[in-house]
């Protein structure tokens, strides 16, 4: 065992080499652009981006090439929304920065530097096939939580793919709860702290008579002014039908708003209008009871529904675990595609699945050019399945990020195989690493 | 009929547990008056009305069976009768006249899914403040609480299980905010007006303990003991000690008031009541095994058991069971440790192995978490097969709560607790088509009216939905 781990800790420090050009041939091949899986398909990154993908690709000379034995080759996946890298241990507060709830901060807190690249949360989804994360932080002791970031879960320390890459508000309960006990009170308090942040814009030396009292700080009448005018995507925690129409409606006010809708749990009530509105929605697609009251229409029909609607649907792990397992992302929309054989019930086709876990959450975010399929142009975030990735117990054997071969290893393996013999033999367990 | 109710409330039925915890008589006839007057401890004021629904005598053929017990049969013939399992065998095994007959080719018949391990009821959906009864948060050691008086029948949740999961018996425990937190309940997964009318007729009685963060956590922060494991350990001891001086004077048959919070202890001691610890880490349940011994008590199974990978040789030893998430890590310091081979790893040395929810979402999918454990126990090199797997669902649970003579697998003579799943269980594609409980059918996922729909969801958005 000793000796395994020696060799994977060398194999660590290859892998930690720069992009790699590859070819990985033989593949069952999955664009993640919502087409069918192309047999004996092969992908080619070079200088970090995939530059070919299809069947009969050429090889370059002089390219590396993995020959994938028939077995599923996809884009990494991209966790839609989630908590991953800004917690260690949840109940440990020293290692969760989820939440600022002490700040007079709100809008302008940018996620960014607490983010933890090493943490081991990172390598645990890593190795179950997750290479991007779209990362909103938890909240503040205002209506708006902050920035988050669109990330990669790399073996370095460069993790950020794009800061403040959206802006995060919940309404529904946990807004109104922000706002002062009341809807109404989320959306003029929404509606006020945009205008504030516009007449800064307009006249900025307005701010200094605004005080530590203000509604929002400078920071986050910066950021607002970047919400406003659809340069940083708005994600909305919204369930309740009534207030996604609501939501919905705040582009009346704010025309350019970049809406995306995280939860919808009711969304298929008013899926005709989410789509007319063509705002992308994020689903924890397995969340089926009426866990409070603006969820009473819970259904896991509710991504199938809200498809069939023409609505652009990613599937997200964040009604549960938002930051630990995220490989879940995998098992729930298998489970949506068993749901197409359920009389009534409404699911997605494998194809349409494993896109909603890839390139739709891509598309939300506004990086479908950059991340989430093997199209040309795209990020090498290639992974080899030892099975249909959508099945439960396959995992991922390979994993490349930016065209890097990553590490699969994480402490739960080196855990596992201290104790693959539990009794102590001529040394306590401590001296077996 | 409130009348009836009433009546039957006030008839406390003795309850004879054997040895092992699996009862001797049978659910539907009370045991024979005692000879010595009854043990407070065991008798049951709350009686279970739960009946059988009306069945059909049903042949499912052509099936891929898992018998609960690590059998496994392709092409099966199951045959369900008068609410038990009637025979069980191979495509030569005759169908007997006038029985409906399920074409299960391409399916899978299984004993239905045992939870050793939820809150539905007691921490019902939607999650209100006024739906918060699952811990008496008042007092560490609570022994005389009994979920049952706060479980609520009309929890969408037992829906889903049952529709989604297959979920035909689970046991309701208290929270673990206390280092004893009070009574489970077995149920049957059938909706009902009472809870009395879900109560599993005869099984045991289980006593929720925690362990570790939790009590430490709660009472620490109100200032008072326990602060710390040692302080757990403190007044976990000192309760028992208390218990058994109680327990002493009660043998003696002197007159000794009722103490509610003694009962159930005592009930503990004498055995008749199951024990089952939230326990995560490995240190700590050997201490508790420690402790068990130290006053004469047995813990049943060890829930949640994150570390119980580094200890199975000792829970082997002891014959207690760990009841385990599939992959649930991270959340707490006492969940740190956790590796996806736990379920395997505590397998693979013989010991008792369950996979629980502690979730009203998990529960209602209990076959795919043991599927990434078995798959997990696989890439370590473990071979074990589908149907031994499926013990971690059905027999094994049964056992933990002490009902395992009755249910748990497909065997004749056993209550006809079954799921016919649209394929193989372990796949992420497969959904229960059907779901017969004592031999009647109440889910069918062919029949939308075969779906039950608790009271709060009835006249509500998505009422009757597929869910």
């Amino acid at each position: 065992m000793i000796r395994a781990l020696m060799l994977s800790a060398a194999a660590l420090i290859a892998w930690s080499a720069a992009a790699q050009d590859i070819a990985i041939t033989n593949a069952k091949l999955v664009i993640g652009d919502g087409s069918a899986p192309i047999e004996g398909g092969t992908v080619i990154v070079r200088g970090g981006k995939v530059v070919a993908a299809g069947a009969r690709i050429a090889v370059p000379a002089g390219v590396e090439t993995v020959d994938a034995e028939g077995r599923y080759v996809t884009p990494g996946i991209v966790a839609a929304f989630s908590r991953v890298g800004l917690t260690e241990v949840d109940a440990v507060s020293g290692s969760n920065d989820r939440s600022a709830p002490r700040t007079r901060f709100s809008a302008g807190l940018d996620i960014a530097p607490a983010l933890n690249p090493m943490g081991s949360p990172i390598a645990v989804n890593r190795a179950a096939g997750v290479t991007r994360a779209i990362v909103a932080p938890g909240g503040s002791s205002n209506l708006f939580a902050g920035q988050g970031a669109v990330v990669d879960l790399g073996d370095d320390m460069a993790m950020v793919t794009r800061p403040r890459a959206l802006e995060y508000v919940a309404f529904g309960e946990d807004g109104a709860a922000k706002a002062g006990g009341s809807r109404a009170a989320t959306f003029l308090l929404f509606r006020e702290q945009l205008l504030a942040a516009r007449s800064y814009a307009r006249n900025p030396a307005a701010l200094a008579e605004w005080g530590n009292d203000a509604m929002i700080q400078r920071a986050d009448a910066d950021a607002l002014v970047r919400v406003i005018d659809g340069t940083t995507p708005l994600f909305v925690r919204v369930d309740r039908a009534a207030d996604i129409l609501n939501v919905l409606g705040l582009k009346r006010d704010f025309p350019a708003l970049k809406l995306v809708l995280v939860g919808a749990t009711e969304g298929w009530l008013v899926a005709p209008q989410i789509a007319a509105a063509k705002v992308p929605v994020l689903v924890s697609p397995l969340t089926d009871l009426p866990g409070s009251f603006e969820r009473l229409g819970a259904t896991q029909s509710n991504a199938g529904r809200m498809t069939t609607a023409g609505i652009d649907v990613s599937v997200g792990v964040f009604d549960d675990d938002d930051a630990h397992k995220m490989g879940y992302a995998t098992q729930y929309a298998g489970n949506l595609v068993g749901l197409t054989r359920i009389p009534g019930a409404s699911g997605l086709s494998w194809d349409q699945a494993f896109a909603a876990i890839s390139s739709a959450p891509a598309r939300a975010v506004g990086m479908g050019d950059r991340i989430g399929s093997l199209k040309p142009g795209r990020a090498g975030d290639v992974v080899i399945w030892d099975d249909d990735p959508l099945e439960l117990g396959s995992r991922p054997t390979a994993v490349w990020i930016d065209g890097k071969r990553q590490s699969l290893t994480t402490r739960q393996d080196r855990l596992r195989d201290r104790y693959a013999d539990p009794v102590e033999g001529s040394l306590p367990n401590a001296y077996d690493w | 009929m409130r009348g009836s109710l009433l009546a039957a409330t006030l008839l406390a039925v003795t309850g004879c547990a054997a040895a092992d915890g699996a009862p001797q008589t049978a659910s539907d006839t009370p045991a024979a008056a005692p000879e010595k007057k009854p043990d407070r401890s065991i008798t049951d004021p709350y009686p279970s009305t739960y009946h059988a629904y009306p069945s059909t005598p049903t042949a499912v053929r052509g099936v891929t069976v898992f018998d609960g017990e690590g059998g496994r049969i392709e092409q099966g013939t199951v045959l369900l009768a008068d609410g038990k399992v009637e025979r069980v065998g191979g495509p030569d095994l005759a169908i007997p006249e006038g029985y409906r007959v399920i074409d299960g080719t391409g399916k899978y018949l299984t004993p239905g899914v045992i939870d050793v391990h939820s809150h539905l009821g007691d921490y019902p959906t939607p999650s209100v403040a006024a739906h918060d009864d699952g811990n008496e948060a008042t007092s560490p050691t609570t022994p005389e609480v009994w979920v049952e008086h706060s479980v609520w029948p009309q929890d969408p949740g037992f829906t889903r299980a049952l529709a989604n999961g297959g979920i035909t018996t689970l046991q309701i425990l208290p929270g673990s905010a206390n280092l004893i937190g009070g009574r489970s309940v077995v149920l049957k997964n059938v909706p009902a007006r009472t809870v009395q009318g879900m109560k599993f007729p005869g099984a045991p009685y289980g006593l929720k303990m925690a362990c570790g963060e939790n009590p430490k956590r709660v009472y620490g922060a109100k200032g008072r003991m326990p602060s710390t494991r040692m302080g757990n350990f403190a007044v976990d001891r000192a309760t028992w000690a208390k218990a058994a001086a109680y327990k002493k004077k009660l043998d003696s048959g002197k007159a000794v008031d009722r103490d509610l919070a003694m009962e159930t202890l005592a009930g503990v001691l004498s055995g008749d009541i199951l024990v089952h610890n939230h326990c995560y880490r490995a240190d700590e349940m050997a201490l508790v095994i420690d402790m068990s011994h130290e006053f004469g008590y047995k813990v049943t199974a060890f829930h949640h058991a994150v570390e119980a990978y580094k200890i199975p040789d000792l829970l082997k030893k002891e014959g207690i069971c760990a009841a385990m998430w599939a992959d649930w890590w991270g959340f707490k310091m006492e969940a740190y440790d956790a590796v996806p081979e736990n379920i395997a790893l505590v397998n693979r040395a013989g010991a008792c192995t369950i996979v629980h929810s502690d979730d009203e979402n998990q529960i209602q999918r209990l076959n795919q978490e043991a599927a990434k454990a078995l798959a997990a126990g696989r890439r370590m090199g473990m071979r074990i097969s589908d149907e031994q797997a499926w013990t971690w669902l059905a027999i094994n649970p049964a056992k933990a709560l002490g009902i395992a003579e009755r249910t748990g697998s497909l065997k004749p003579g056993k209550m006809a607790d079954a799921v016919l799943w649209n394929d193989n269980p372990f796949s992420a594609y497969t959904r229960p088509e059907k779901v017969w409980i004592d031999g009647a059918l109440m889910f069918d996922a062919l029949d939308r009216k075969r779906r039950p729909v608790s009271d709060f969801e009835l006249g509500q958005p998505g009422e009757g939905d597929v869910k």
